[in-house]
């Protein structure tokens, strides 16, 4: 038996490794891959609360969730695609069209 | 041995995700990303979560992942190199994500003596009636929100389609 509250520190620990990595990648990949890093602890979140209060909603709120991750990470990738053909780089600091 | 699975778990999706963050070239990142999601799967097995665990495996780790390391493989994405924006980011990064990391636990340790009592897992025997509460649900009280998913997908397909089709 696990209390709850060692799986909510577990997702925080991931989340935040998610933030970090979003903030200190410099590739457009690695910032997408650690999007989807957040978005799988936020998923361990609702699937401990769905347990603890014994309703289903949280798991069908993750289905919901890996299904609009499925949609992201393919339109996201096709701006990747569409960004290395017009710019030849992956670097963000390199992408710097709006910027007056 | 609820408590020794997740520990084992838990543990290896950590490490997996310092690894993540560690690595330089995205390869590894992306590989670190699906030992993560494996563990996450055998921890909602531990919640009682079977179908999700199901569909962790073969939608994020199967389907995502594959599309990750194959725009990786196709635009032939090589290490990072250190430049000045890179280290003004790790210095400003770490303590944002300290600081998100502090207010979570806070949050997360002080509300303990409410949720803390709560102890979970049992539910791994009865794996059929899970996914038959699942689909019951999903297909009469959520039936438009469902449905609403696939005008989403079809949206994303032709999104793709058009973001990455050669302009003339």
């Amino acid at each position: 038996m696990v209390p709850v509250n060692y799986y909510l520190v577990l997702a925080a620990i991931l989340f935040t490794v998610g933030i970090a990595a979003y903030l200190m990648k410099r590739n457009v990949i690695t910032i997408f891959i650690s999007i989807e890093l957040m978005l799988n602890a936020v998923n361990l979140t609702f699937v401990a609360f769905a347990h603890m209060w014994n309703k289903l909603n949280g798991q069908i709120f993750v289905f919901f969730v890996m299904v609009v991750a499925a949609a992201e990470a393919a339109v996201g990738l096709a701006i990747i695609i569409a960004l290395y053909r017009s710019r030849q780089t992956l670097n963000v600091d390199q992408v710097n069209l709006l910027k007056g | 041995m609820h408590l020794a699975l997740f520990l084992i778990f838990g543990g290896l999706a950590v490490l997996a995700a310092l690894n993540l963050l560690l690595q330089r070239h995205p390869i590894n990142s992306a590989l670190s990303l699906v030992v993560v999601m494996m563990s996450l799967a055998v921890l909602y097995w531990t919640l009682g979560a079977e179908f999700l665990a199901a569909a962790q495996i073969i939608v994020y780790s199967g389907a995502v992942m594959v599309l990750f390391v194959f725009v990786i493989m196709l635009l032939n994405a090589g290490e990072e190199e250190r430049t000045k924006g890179s280290k003004i980011a790790s210095i400003a990064g770490i303590p944002g994500a300290a600081a998100i990391f502090c207010l979570l636990s806070f949050v997360f340790l002080t509300e303990g003596s409410k949720l803390g009592l709560t102890h979970l897992g049992g539910t791994l025997d009865e794996a059929t009636s899970n996914i038959q509460q699942i689909s019951s649900l999903l297909f009469t009280q959520l039936l438009l929100p469902f449905e609403v998913t696939s005008v989403l997908i079809l949206v994303a397909i032709l999104g793709a389609v058009v973001l990455a089709k050669k302009e003339r």
